[in-house]
């Protein structure tokens, strides 16, 4: 493995990781949030439970997502120094105010899980909103930063050196907008599905438990509308990066030769050598359609751009397509859902919707880490797009095989780690529930 | 206003903060680790009471210090990551395994000997964590760590490790568990803030040994810490009230004014650290990287600055609240205080 493979599977290994636990804190506090609401509007007692139990197991994964979290904060120095002496002048500003989100979030969510019994009903609803709101400006710093190493901005390049530096310029360059949406809602649907397919799962078991029915009910509605939502934000930001990447899109396409009326490929294998797409579903015109909202638009292919300057289209292309089919199918599933829930004018329980919901829990997660792929590795060969090429970033330090190993070990067992103690914590909620059921009317 | 001043500054003040609230945390780990005696159980109950609803808020601090610097001083947050990458790489794995052992421990519904093993991996990762941090510091000073042209570590990845930064590493140790054990002295009652207290006066001696050590050792290691330890204007003054901080936490252990021995045992873990960048200053890496020489154009720092004002804005009425929530108990229960 080369040095600089090493690092890059490192770092990528690292926040592939991270993002999981990062999008549960974006999304989770908001869902315990409207639990409590709920609970406060309607007096259930499953959704005063449905907040304790979340509360509890969302304390485990914040705690993964920090140190997780810490350790890319140091990585990016200790294998992306000549990144960060380059970057850190003009992007450092949003990561030292997602500092300040990272206090407010762990300092209220320390209260509202800890100071139940001990703060005013309304300060612990407040610090349980003030934990979403800080969850979601910790994502929006953090994809500010990113959106810049996409469309680098906010200074003038001199003989290698920046320049003319404007924090502020390179806080909110072209399309951060609709990078910090996309990020945003992902992280909602992301979760959402993922809570949803794991009551959907103890529902189907247990029919008409209300526990498991009162937390299906409160999740639900924001997975569906993350989810309808998503495709339409994914379109804002494939026609942004048609603009301000056009060689990104012509990798994440498997579009070769520029051309108008550019079809849309589903599925195939782009083929560098032969220059082609084979294996591919062509839509005419799509592609034009999609990118420009115009069938006669010219689309630029991979060879208006030197080959030097080309991510992998493979690896891109798969990678996107896994993010759509996911997204459209997650999609139409909450289609579905919502029509038969208008229809019954309650939460839809029939078995085969269970049944699908259990099975898209994870999708959400796939589709999240393949969009992040997409954006990474349709980046390359640049850490900065067109301004600093990734193999020129990296650190000199050698040996890196010892961390990637090290790091790689520390994720797994970290993962199986989590997921049984999560597991643990769920078998005894339905354990109670069930013993709950037997006294209660 | 000078604003690279300004700006390490703040950084050097957010290291205080971490040294006083996340160190204090790892010295709770690290009396999980050394908790013997009858009341074994307490002991260690207390400490995950203490720090259970905090730690990670306390952390913060520290992801902070990183922020500043590579916002505010880029090519030492390179350089010393170049450098440092050993020790890093381990204060990271120190760092994940205390956080996600710690939280195992309180969630895990698998039984006593899950929870055993949790326990143990919390607290021996409460150890690996200071003491690279406290040899992370001291190799900083040492003048030790340089780069080849091509930014390349010269002298090898293990240039960091030395008598000096071994006894700087010692130090934090030990200074992290005196201030833990002094902070719990407040919080605990009865015979188990006897046991605290007898710790807290334990960890007092081995902080002034440790201490000792490093500044004997900077005299043939680290001449720049060794001038500001002793041939500066602000040398001596300094020394003294550190000495009379030290001596005024012991007085107030032995006379059981805790409240006060937590006062005074801060103030002395403030002043090492001021201490330590004063003497430092104006290297950030010693001999070749300056807070002038690596600092960012002054409109970065202009803006970090009035970044940093206005997060403290909402930082600290923040603080203040998870303080109130979770110490106040604590405070009044002081019969000196
Ligand atoms: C639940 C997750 C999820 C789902 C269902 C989708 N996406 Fe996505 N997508 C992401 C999660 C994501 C992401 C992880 O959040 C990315 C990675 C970086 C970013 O900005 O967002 C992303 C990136 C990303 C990019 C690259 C943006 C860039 O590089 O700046 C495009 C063009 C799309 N998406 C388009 C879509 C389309 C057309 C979808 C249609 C269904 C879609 N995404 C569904
Ligand atoms: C805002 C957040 C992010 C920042 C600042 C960021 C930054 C970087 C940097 C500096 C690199 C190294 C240079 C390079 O290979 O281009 C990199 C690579 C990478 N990142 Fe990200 N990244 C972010 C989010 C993510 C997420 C969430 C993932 C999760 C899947 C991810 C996956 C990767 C991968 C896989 C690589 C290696 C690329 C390759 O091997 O081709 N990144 N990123
Ligand atoms: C788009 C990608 C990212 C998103 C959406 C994101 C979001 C978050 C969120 C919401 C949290 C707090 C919740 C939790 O811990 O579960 C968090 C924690 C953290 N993240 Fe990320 N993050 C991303 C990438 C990064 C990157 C690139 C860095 C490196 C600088 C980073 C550094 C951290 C740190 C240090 C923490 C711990 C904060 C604490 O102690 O509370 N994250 N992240």
């Amino acid at each position: 493995m080369t040095h600089l493979l090493a690092a890059r599977w490192l770092f990528g290994m690292s926040l592939a990781f991270h993002i999981v636990f990062a999008a549960i804190g974006v999304a989770m506090p908001l869902l315990m949030v409207i639990a409590e609401l709920r609970w406060r509007r309607t007096g259930e007692p499953a959704a005063l439970e449905l907040s304790r139990r979340w509360a509890k197991g969302v304390a485990v994964l914040f705690a993964v997502g920090a140190v997780s979290g810490t350790v890319i904060s140091f990585e990016l120095g200790l294998l992306w120094p000549r990144f960060m002496a380059f970057a850190g002048p003009i992007i450092g500003m949003p990561f030292s105010l997602e500092g300040f989100a990272f206090f407010a979030e762990a300092i209220f969510l320390g209260i509202f899980l800890y100071g139940r019994d001990r703060v005013s009903p309304r300060l612990h609803l407040a610090s349980g909103i003030l934990v979403a709101v800080a969850g979601a400006a910790s994502a929006f710093f953090v994809t500010l930063a990113n959106a810049w190493m996409n469309h680098p901005a906010g200074f003038q390049l001199l003989a290698g050196q920046a320049g003319e530096i404007d924090p502020v310029a390179a806080m909110f360059p072209a399309g951060w907008g609709e990078q910090v949406l996309h990020v945003l809602i992902s992280s909602y649907a992301a979760t959402a599905f993922a809570v949803a397919g794991i009551h959907a799962f103890h529902l189907r078991r247990t029919p008409g438990d209300p526990f498991h029915r009162t937390a299906l009910a409160t999740v639900l509605p924001v997975a569906m509308a993350a989810a309808l939502l998503q495709p339409i934000s994914g379109d804002l930001s494939a026609r942004r990066i048609a603009v301000t990447q056009p060689v990104k899109l012509a990798a994440l396409e498997g579009h070769f030769k520029t051309q108008r009326r550019a079809p849309l490929r589903v599925g195939g294998f782009p083929d560098v050598a032969t220059g082609t797409t084979p294996g591919a579903i062509e839509l005419p015109a799509g592609l034009s359609l999609l990118a420009f909202h115009d069938p006669d638009a010219e689309v630029r292919g991979l060879e208006d751009f030197p080959r030097e300057r080309w991510p992998d289209p493979l690896k891109v292309h798969l990678a996107f397509e896994v993010m759509v089919a996911l997204g459209s199918g997650l999609a139409a599933l909450s289609l579905t859902a919502g029509v038969l829930w208008w229809r019954r004018r309650s939460l839809p329980t029939q078995p085969a919707l269970l049944r699908a919901l259990t099975w898209a829990a994870p999708a959400g997660f796939l589709a999240l880490e393949a969009g992040w792929l997409v954006t990474e590795w349709g980046r390359q060969p640049f850490v900065v797009w067109g301004v600093l090429r990734t193999a020129d970033a990296v650190t000199p330090v050698g040996g890196l095989e010892v961390p990637l190993v090290t790091f790689a070990v520390l994720y797994v067992f970290l993962a199986l780690v989590t997921a049984t103690v999560l597991r643990r914590m769920i078998r005894q909620t339905s354990a109670a529930g069930r013993s709950a059921r037997g006294w209660s009317p | 206003m000078n604003l690279q001043l300004a700006v390490g500054a703040t950084a050097l003040l957010a290291l205080v903060a971490y040294a006083l609230s996340g160190g204090a945390d790892l010295g709770g780990g690290i009396w999980d680790l050394l908790a013997s005696g009858p009341r074994k159980r307490e002991q260690r109950a207390l400490v995950e009471q203490a720090i259970g609803p905090i730690w990670e808020a306390n952390h913060v601090w520290l992801i902070l210090v990183v922020t500043v610097l590579f916002t505010g001083f880029p090519p030492a947050f390179a350089a010393i990551s170049t450098t440092l990458f050993v020790p890093l790489t381990v204060l990271l794995v120190g760092i994940v395994l205390r956080g996600a052992a710690f939280t195992f421990r309180a969630y895990d519904e698998g039984g006593v000997a899950v929870e055993r093993r949790w326990g143990l991996i919390f607290s021996m990762s409460s150890v690996l964590a200071p003491l690279m941090l406290g040899a992370i510091v001291g190799a900083l000073s040492s003048g030790r760590l340089r780069l080849g042209p091509a930014g390349e570590p010269l002298g090898g990845s293990m240039a960091w490790l030395s008598w000096f930064s071994a006894a700087t590493g010692l130090l934090a140790t030990a200074l992290f568990a005196f201030l833990a054990a002094v902070y719990l002295t407040v919080e605990a009652r009865g015979e188990l803030l006897e046991d605290f207290r007898r710790r807290a006066i334990a960890a007092g001696v081995a902080t002034f040994l440790a201490a000792a050590t490093a500044a004997g050792l900077s005299w043939r290691e680290s001449p720049l810490v060794f001038e500001g330890l002793t041939a500066r204007a602000w040398s001596l003054p300094l020394h003294a009230v550190t000495g009379m901080a030290a001596v005024g936490a012991f007085w107030a252990l032995v006379t059981r004014r805790f409240v006060l021995a937590r006062f005074l045992a801060a103030a002395q873990a403030t002043l090492i650290v001021l201490g330590w960048g004063a003497s430092q200053y104006p290297y950030l890496l010693v001999p070749d990287v300056t807070l002038a020489s690596a600092a960012a154009p002054p409109r970065t720092l202009a803006l970090l600055l009035g970044a940093l004002g206005l997060g403290a804005l909402t930082l600290i009425p923040s603080l203040w609240l998870l303080f109130r929530v979770f110490k106040r108990r604590a405070r009044v229960a002081d019969p000196h205080g």
